[in-house]
């Protein structure tokens, strides 16, 4: 259950962690997200010295490795400006499992107030900067996947299909079985692969079986497993993270 | 239509992968389960559209801390309760040693034959093999366990047994092992299998039951069954014997409406199930049926060792409801016999590394997305993901080492891979510099990364990356600012 957040007023500055995903595969995803955030007034600080969350050897069991790598995030965020991250994944570590991370260690403080200060994207342009969108693009159908981590660590299942709901000319379709995993899971769909290729499989299907050409996330895990499989079969379904199919249509 | 041959299966939690593979690659069993699974999500979703779930469950939760909290103290009272009630209460450390102290029962009352009510603790210790190689005949008697047992397999579901069947299969073994007529009938079929059952429940020699909530002051066993075959099973043989873990005891009676009402709205979709069964005692003087003898066994077999541990103790808050594996999407594709253990799904793979240790389990807690879908539902609320991620931890080495086979997985290459990624990962300047790199050397990267790429086309590292493209994004602002 995660817990009622208070969201507070729109701020002057925000941080932006990228995410390692994110940099390497997406980067126009993210700088997409620090545009949406700069045309609502806020000054978005990067601090170059980001590299992961530590969620990788976290869920691996690696759990002095990941506090390690999380540790050395804790120090980039000084001021108390909200911490902006545009994947419920990463998100959901930072926000959940900081606290965890570190509680009997001498950074357990830190960790709860960073935690305490970590938005996802889609929950931010929605909650804190009311965002309002004019939609430029050409009439479309898109299918949203939100992350499982998203929907469920962070509690996230709405803000996504609210922001597309602001775009005029965009319908949103719902795939069947929405909330159900699309097989990424990190080193699960390495460990497992099978049972993540049918997993993958079934939610292809499904978005597919909508009609539309497009789907629309607010994780790059599971843009890279969708649209990897979608890729693979040749089918004409595209993936693209949220903030640049909003940036896209709106700017 | 011919009958389906149905060979002898055993399966193995050794065995995950190829027993998913197998799985995965069969259609009949793909679409058995997601049938099944979609229903059961349905009916569940629906029965609590017009409840406060998340008062319901944490109320839910809170009655099992509040009863494992006080767990010794509790399964002592339960003891002398159940005592001033007449029922006879036997410990068992172990698996071996609680069928030891059932087979003793049977051979005091010279017991030939045994009918069965559900119990996965029985099935966890293989109770029917150890009667049945002491001359004594056990017999399941809930319809599922009753298609299960004649078809010589194991439960695929906790709650429901044979969901791994469907109707073509489920005649063709009444018909194999029954004589029962070939019918896609589901009601003569259960009538058949009802009159068959019907006749053995008369000439038992005991009953043998589990047990959904133990009653610690009142000393009264709650049982929580749709088919009066768990009454038949404790009251017409002479003997009953419920068997179930020492984590099954609740502290009042009082506690028992909440777990029930989500009991059977997360398992099976239902209000109430058909019978709610409360065994007090045996039979009283006067009294005209019922058991002339009722023992209770209490089983351990790993359960205190998990209750030593603040963390995994939240295993042992489960209902046993089965909705963690409804609504897993790993369990919905691989099904119940793919885990190989008496618990499948999201709260077996929590629970059987600490009944079978990690040697044999050590695929399992790897066998999940972290999803959360389990947890979500959970009626009691186990942090199902941030166990698994405990026994993950567990395998490599990296937790308290508390649970049997800890450890098993610690390999020095991935050590080595994860320290790496550690370095990498604080010294900021080299992993900006290998990320570009990446970019730039993206002609060179594989376009096959092993298993990833049998079925997704590999992703591709972009030429920059974000650190670069921020960089380059605010150098421009600023230079807009300045002209």
């Amino acid at each position: 259950m995660t817990p009622v957040k208070c969201y507070p007023p729109k701020p002057e500055r925000v941080y932006f962690f990228g995410t390692c995903l994110v940099d390497l595969f997406y980067p126009e995803a993210g700088l997409d997200g620090i545009r949406l955030l700069e045309r609502e007034g806020i000054e978005v600080l990067f601090p170059q010295d980001q590299t992961c969350c530590g969620q990788p050897p976290y869920t691996s069991g690696y759990h002095d490795e990941a506090r390690a790598v999380a540790a050395a995030q804790l120090d980039l965020f000084p001021e108390p400006w909200p911490i902006i991250v545009p994947s419920g994944s990463c998100g959901g570590m930072m926000r959940t499992h900081y606290p965890q991370l570190f509680a009997g260690t001498p950074q357990e403080a830190q960790a709860r107030e960073v935690a305490g200060r970590v938005f996802e994207l889609t929950e931010f342009l929605v909650h804190v900067c009311h965002l309002r969108l004019e939609d430029r693009g050409e009439p479309e159908t898109v299918v949203m996947h939100t992350s499982c981590s998203a929907r469920r660590e962070m509690g996230l299942a709405e803000t996504g299909p609210a922001l597309l709901g602001k775009l005029g000319q965009v319908e949103l379709v719902e795939q069947a079985r929405a909330s159900e995993c699309c097989g990424f899971g990190g080193t699960f769909a390495v460990r497992h692969p099978e049972v993540s290729a049918a997993m993958v499989e079934d939610k292809t299907q499904a978005i597919e079986a909508t009609g539309a050409t497009r789907f629309v996330t607010s994780d790059c895990g599971c843009m890279m497993n969708i649209a990897g499989r979608f890729e693979h079969q040749k089918k004409p379904v595209k993936g693209e993270h949220i903030a640049s199919y909003l940036w896209r249509r709106t700017s | 239509m011919s009958a389906p041959t149905h060979p002898v299966q055993t399966y193995s939690p050794r065995e995950f992968h190829r027993q998913a593979h197998d799985a995965l690659g069969n259609p009949q069993i793909r679409a058995n389960f997601r049938k099944a699974m979609d229903g059961l999500m349905a009916k569940r979703r629906d029965i609590f559209s017009d409840w406060d779930l998340e008062t319901l469950r944490e109320l839910g939760a809170n009655i099992r801390l509040r009863a494992l909290a006080k767990l010794p103290d509790l399964l002592e009272r339960l003891e002398a309760n159940c005592a001033a009630n007449g029922i006879r209460v036997h410990w068992a450390e172990s698996g071996e040693e609680a069928c030891r102290l059932i087979r003793e029962i049977c051979e005091a009352h010279d017991a030939k034959s045994v009918i069965k009510g559900k119990s996965m603790v029985s099935e966890e210790m293989h109770l029917n093999a150890h009667l049945e190689a002491a001359g004594i005949e056990a017999l399941e008697s809930d319809l599922g366990e009753y298609l299960v047992q004649l078809n010589e397999q194991t439960p695929s579901h906790i709650i429901m047994p044979a969901i791994h069947l469907n109707t073509d299969e489920i005649s063709g073994i009444l018909h194999d092992k029954t004589g029962t007529e070939r019918t896609r009938d589901v009601d003569y079929m259960t009538a058949a299998a009802r009159a068959q059952l019907r006749e053995r429940f008369m000439a038992a020699d005991v009953g043998i039951s589990g047990v959904n909530f133990a009653v610690a002051e009142t000393g009264t066993l709650c049982l929580v069954e749709n088919e009066g075959n768990g009454r038949m099973t404790t009251t017409v043989p002479p003997v009953h014997i419920a068997v179930t873990g020492i984590e099954k005891v609740v502290e009042h009676l009082r506690d028992v409406p909440p777990l029930y009402a989500l009991l059977t709205r997360s398992a099976t979709g239902q209000h109430v199930t058909t019978y709610f069964n409360m065994i007090s005692s045996p039979r009283k003087t006067g009294e005209h049926d019922g058991p002339r003898e009722v023992h209770l066994v209490l089983v351990d077999s790993g359960r205190s060792n998990i209750y030593q541990d603040d963390e995994l103790l939240d295993t042992l808050r489960c209902i046993r409801c089965g909705a963690c594996m409804n609504h897993c999407p790993v369990y919905t594709r691989v099904g119940g016999h793919t885990y190989g253990t008496t618990y499948p799904g999201p709260i077996g793979s929590i629970l059987s590394p600490h009944l079978m240790g990690l040697e044999e389990t050590k695929d399992l807690p790897t066998a999940s997305s972290l999803c959360g879908a389990c947890g979500e539902v959970c009626p009691v609320k186990i942090p199902i993901p941030d166990l698994l991620v405990r026994l993950r931890k567990e395998s490599v080495g990296e937790g308290r080492g508390n649970v049997p086979g800890a450890g098993v997985k610690r390999a020095k290459s991935e050590v080595a891979a994860w320290k790496a990624f550690q370095w990498l990962a604080t010294h900021p300047g080299v992993w900006r510099g290998s990320m570009a790199m990446a970019g730039k050397l993206k002609a060179l990267m594989p376009s096959r990364l092993g298993p990833w790429t049998e079925c997704r086309s590999a992703p591709k590292p972009a030429k920059t990356t974000l650190h670069a493209l921020v960089k380059r994004h605010h150098a421009t602002k600023h230079d807009g600012e300045e002209r």
